[in-house]
């Protein structure tokens, strides 16, 4: 007998036992994931996942889960865990989902070796480190999915924070919120100067109302993108600059000299307005 | 050997860089530029790179070094069609290009031109009186 003969047919003749077993584990313990995910699909999964736990043992010759046969239970987890990030599942709840089968494994494992105690705890001590393997590796992917979810989302908020408007013919806006870093004035530096080459636009008008501090670094990018603009042959303005923003820069040293700087955005579009030719009558 | 065509529109000289730019077509076109200059007694240089993808320091600095020469033959400079790759380009190598016009594209780059010269010779007109 090899030294999981036992976990293998405790998984074949009592396979029925233990998923019965194993769903009643799972619905106490997932009692809060009702909603997101129907018993119906839970026993399926657990079925699913039973079955392969099952071929896999038979043919392994290892419990050892690195090895090649592992393979497709750890696929099946893999991509369980991702469907769990996706319908907003929590680390510890995806993991339970193969703790909890540890349960009615033992017990099962207990019926069949009754008569010897040493086989008993010897098949006990394979069986938790296969578990807790399989349950790090649920885990370990669930990470890597989160964070796949994550750095998704922080593309997402890049690509919202940096609209590029046009206020009037030849005149673009770019209200920037948010603390500027290298990346993101990078990316804004970008599709502020394509904007102004698709539109021909002559002024361009960057207002920093959102932009909650403005150290060294933030303005020597805001001098590189007015000076690229000013390269292309476009004007810059710089508009919204709270007065704790005027003071620091003051402070900082940083020369914004030979650039247009506005109190506010209205500001700005009446002198872009002027540049450009056109003026307003009040009727 | 390639040359870089320098054309005569009226009192300016145009110069349209189509291909990549290398050192030695950078060299030659300082010389034949400034020779153009000086030949025919042109009062604006107007240089279009919008076809140009590619700078480097070299290039960067060449660019500025034909404002400067031909400000000194007392002709006006204008770079026109800057694409944003390559204004990114300079402004990180450091070369912000103080003092040399710039305009969106060569309609207007011809209109920078002949405002100048219009000062400019409004300006001949007082010393004449």
């Amino acid at each position: 007998m090899t030294s999981k003969g036992t976990l293998v047919s405790a998984l074949r003749t009592r396979r029925q036992e233990i998923l019965v077993k194993w769903l009643a584990q799972l619905e106490q313990v997932s009692a809060s994931a009702k909603g997101r995910l129907s018993s119906k699909d839970l026993g399926q999964q657990a079925a699913e996942f039973l079955n392969i736990l099952a071929a896999t043992v038979q043919t392994s010759p290892t419990a050892d889960i690195a090895t090649e046969g592992w393979q497709p239970v750890k696929a099946f987890l893999e991509d369980l865990s991702r469907q769990r990030v996706l319908t907003g599942f929590s680390s510890d709840e995806t993991a339970t989902f193969i703790f909890s089968l540890k349960r009615p494994i033992f017990e099962a494992l207990a019926e069949e070796c009754a008569k010897d105690a040493e086989e008993f705890s010897r098949q006990i001590w394979v069986a938790s480190a296969l578990f807790d393997a399989l349950g790090l590796h649920t885990v370990k992917t669930f990470q890597v999915s989160r964070e796949e979810v994550i750095g998704r989302q922080q593309m997402e908020l890049l690509e919202l924070s940096t609209p590029v408007v046009k206020l009037w013919d030849g005149i673009l806006a770019l209200p920037m919120i948010g603390t500027l870093d290298s990346a993101r004035t990078q990316i804004v530096m970008e599709s502020l100067l394509q904007k102004i080459v698709e539109t021909e636009s002559q002024i361009a008008i960057i207002d920093i109302t959102g932009v909650p501090t403005v150290d060294t670094l933030v303005a020597q990018h805001l001098l590189k993108t007015v000076t690229a603009i000013r390269l292309m042959g476009a004007d810059c303005i710089i508009s919204g600059v709270r007065p704790q923003i005027a003071q620091t820069i003051v402070h900082l040293g940083v020369d914004l000299q030979g650039v247009t700087t506005k109190a506010n955005l209205a500001d700005a579009l009446a002198l872009a307005l002027k540049r450009s030719g056109i003026s307003f009558v009040k009727q | 050997m390639e040359r870089i065509p320098i054309l005569r529109m009226g009192e300016f000289l145009l110069v349209t860089i189509q291909v990549d730019m290398h050192d030695q077509l950078a060299l030659q076109l300082q010389d034949d530029l400034t020779r153009a200059i000086e030949k025919k007694g042109a009062k604006g240089v107007l240089v279009d790179i919008s076809s140009l993808e590619m700078v480097d320091s070299f290039i960067g600095r060449m660019i500025a070094d034909i404002s400067g020469m031909a400000r000194i033959l007392d002709a006006k400079t204008v770079l026109v069609g800057m694409q944003p790759a390559v204004a990114i380009t300079l402004v990180e190598l450091g070369l912000s290009l103080p003092g040399v016009a710039t305009a969106l594209n060569v309609e207007r780059g011809m209109k920078l031109l002949r405002q100048a010269l219009h000062e400019s010779n409004s300006d001949a007109d007082f010393i004449k009186r």
